[in-house]
């Protein structure tokens, strides 16, 4: 794979960028669904289920509300797509390619997954709905939240590698020292990073922005048809793509078949903990990335340090 | 809050409604907000319009149980029980005891999977969507039950001016009894979990709280009082069908948070399948009903406890097989006004929490609102002239 501009298209458009992901994606939230009716006692959809939702979305028509930014409006929803696409483009490229990639991706990757929440926020504020409103503060205060201990927790890989910021060099420093999780500071690393996963794919127990049960939706009130689906499918890849991060910098990279087993394994726990969960309240959310995860960060990267 | 705090800070309004995002039931709850804070909060009803005590007095005292038991789908025990007391009240006859008994059985068996209907929409309010699929299909054994014993899952047409319709068979009654086993088993691990999980308990205590105090003023009813500590319930104050003849407590905690709500609802879930325990085993024998040969001229009262609190019917007759009047208050109706003091200063998500901790039914709710906003909507002559103007649109349409 080259850095040409042709390749670069496929990379970002057919694989792994926008296509593949957005395939997988969509299979997992079908896993999604299928395991949460399992454990709620239901039958769950077929297999299909998903790809039928997308096209319906996108079959439908496209309303903006009077007085909202059109532009904008029907922008933020590419925004997040673009990012997720790159992310996808990234990640892949760093797994099959250690040596390939630039210093400081990691850096770019922590910000292209910060732009997911970002699109919300501007797409709901732009809606002019006091609900969407109310959803994007609280969209931008959990970002807020998770962002402080998800850094921390992505020092601890940092500091074990000897200071690489580039994912290749992770993978690599991985695959001759074993991976980053069987340590206690990669353990209550990776643990911090499975609830902001949790809280970045906005499920019970963040999923305080959508809550349809308070705000109606919250940030996705005001959307429907093409734009609706885009920002599902936004989060399915996100499905997708924060497990395969937690592998690439915790658990060994995407190195053998072994690596699918383990990307289920996060899946499956992120579902069961959407399932066994009620919604926090914001303050309650905040209170448990400021000062429980963020302690525990803390202490992750002082073991780091200490080469524990 | 001082007209200085005012000025500070903007105010916006969230509506709840008027059609609910989650209960589909038609109200308005203007929630009055600073950021997440909600300040105040405006109640607005009277979407739906349903004429149940001007279509009573058309009908005759044999067909009205069948009107009032759809006033609502979930509680369609409670209403008929209390109309059918007020007959009864008013026509100076008593039940015969086995009727007592059975109307006993059903109206707690309409308790148990009201009240277990009600975790469900709880546990969806906060987001927790196990609880509601577990709840309800723990719910299902007691619907079952009801299919057995009187031919319907809702709407049991169970009760009529004199006794009740169906009678329990011998062989019912072993049936029963292992179907209440397997839904007392189901709801205390349901209990167990709902009341030791670390972030419901985050989420439920402290919240909406509604004092001694405020539930008075209110005149709240129902597990909303007892949860804010005011012991009312009438199976124990004014005893009707078997509630004096089986032991039974009455189930009161002090705190008024939406968790001592949840709690009362939860635990007296056990306590009603006590009631219907005690009430099969000592099943009397006997006629089911008492002939009524003809109502005189006055008026009588009938009220029972509902899952949501006193159910109250008046009628009032002129000896014809008609009422003249029939009145009828659900508990409902009291208990959403005094959302308006529970709600003041907790948050949005705490808001929708606390609306639906009284255990909202707004078809119960529903009537017609003369006054919206403070002001006067119609007067009578506005609403003789709306509806002579709809008639003329409908005979131009017929034309």
């Amino acid at each position: 794979m080259s850095w040409s501009g042709w390749g670069l298209a496929f990379n970002f458009l057919i694989f792994p960028g926008f296509l593949f992901s957005a395939v997988v994606g969509l299979v997992l939230t079908w896993v999604d669904r299928i395991v949460s009716a399992r454990v709620q006692y239901r039958r769950g959809p077929p297999v299909f289920q998903p790809f039928a939702d997308l096209f319906k979305l996108l079959l439908k028509q496209t309303i903006v509300p009077d007085g909202a930014s059109k532009t904008v409006f029907l922008l933020a929803p590419m925004l997040g797509l673009a990012a997720m696409c790159l992310t996808s483009g990234l990640l892949f490229y760093v797994n099959f390619n250690p040596q390939g990639s630039f210093v400081g991706d990691l850096i770019v990757l922590v910000y292209l997954l910060g732009l997911a929440p970002l699109a919300l926020v501007i797409g709901a504020s732009a809606s002019r709905n006091p609900l969407s409103a109310v959803g994007a503060s609280r969209e931008m205060m959990l970002y807020f939240g998770y962002e402080l201990p998800f850094l921390l927790a992505l020092l601890v890989p940092i500091i074990k590698s000897g200071g690489a910021i580039r994912l290749g060099e992770l993978i690599v420093a991985q695959q001759a020292g074993g991976p980053f999780l069987y340590s206690i500071s990669g353990v209550i690393a990776a643990l911090i990073v499975l609830f902001t996963t949790q809280a970045k794919l906005g499920y019970v127990p963040f999923d305080m922005a959508e809550a349809e049960q308070e705000i109606m939706s919250g940030v996705f009130a005001e959307y429907s048809g093409a734009s609706l689906a885009v920002f599902k499918l936004t989060k399915a890849m996100m499905l997708f793509l924060l497990p395969l991060f937690m592998i690439t910098v915790f658990w060994g990279g995407f190195g053998d078949w072994w690596a699918i087993l383990k990307f289920l394994l996060i899946v499956v726990l992120v579902v069961l903990m959407k399932n066994t969960n009620p919604r926090f309240r914001i303050d309650q959310a905040l209170r448990f990335f400021w000062f429980i995860l963020g302690v525990f960060g803390i202490v992750a990267v002082v073991l780091a340090f200490v080469r524990l | 809050m001082s007209e200085e705090q005012k000025s500070t800070k903007t105010r916006r309004i969230v509506p709840i409604g008027p059609y609910h995002p989650l209960q589909e039931e038609p109200e308005f709850f203007k929630l009055i907000v600073e950021g997440e804070t909600v300040v105040d909060m405006e109640i607005n009803i009277g979407y739906n319009h349903r004429g149940h005590e001007f279509i009573s007095p058309e009908l005759t005292y044999d067909q009205i149980p069948f009107l009032v038991e759809r006033i609502c789908g979930i509680c369609s025990n409670s209403h008929p029980l209390a109309c059918v007391l007020a007959i009864e009240d008013c026509a100076g006859i008593e039940p015969p005891p086995r009727a007592n008994y059975i109307r006993s059985i059903i109206h707690e068996l309409e308790r148990i999977h009201s009240h277990l209907l009600w975790v469900g929409l709880g546990g969806h309010f906060i987001g927790y969507n196990t609880v509601w699929m577990w709840a309800w299909k723990y719910r299902e054994h007691v619907l079952q039950v009801f299919e057995m014993i009187t031919g319907n899952r809702n709407h049991y047409a169970a009760n009529k001016p004199g006794g009740v319709r169906r009678d329990i068979s011998k062989e019912q009654v072993p049936q029963v009894l292992a179907a209440l086993d397997l839904a007392e088993e189901k709801t205390k691990l349901l209990t167990n979990a709902v009341l030791d999980d670390p972030v419901i308990l985050g989420r439920l205590a402290n919240v909406g709280i509604l004092t001694k105090a405020d539930a008075i003023a209110y005149s709240t009813v129902g597990p909303t009082s007892r949860g804010s500590g005011v012991p009312w319930d009438v199976r124990k104050d004014d005893p009707h069908a078997a509630y004096a003849e089986v032991p039974w407590d009455r189930v009161v905690f002090e705190e008024g948070d939406v968790l001592a709500k949840a709690k009362v609802r939860l635990l007296e879930t056990f306590e009603s399948i006590k009631i219907v325990r005690g009430c099969l085993e000592n099943l009397p024998d006997g006629p089911i009903e008492a002939r009524i040969e003809e109502i005189p001229p006055g008026e009588g009262i009938g009220h029972t406890e509902a899952p949501r609190g006193e159910v109250f019917h008046y009628i009032r007759s002129d000896g014809s097989n008609r009422p003249l009047r029939h009145k009828v208050r659900a508990p409902s109706f009291m208990n959403i006004a005094s959302n308006v003091v529970a709600v003041r200063g907790g948050s949005i998500a705490d808001a929708a929490l606390t609306l639906a901790a009284v255990d909202p039914c707004y078809c119960c709710t529903e009537r017609m609102a003369a006054f919206e906003d403070g002001r006067l909507k119609y007067t009578w002559n506005d609403l003789l002239k709306l509806s002579w103007q709809k008639t003329e649109r409908l005979r131009e349409k017929l034309k």
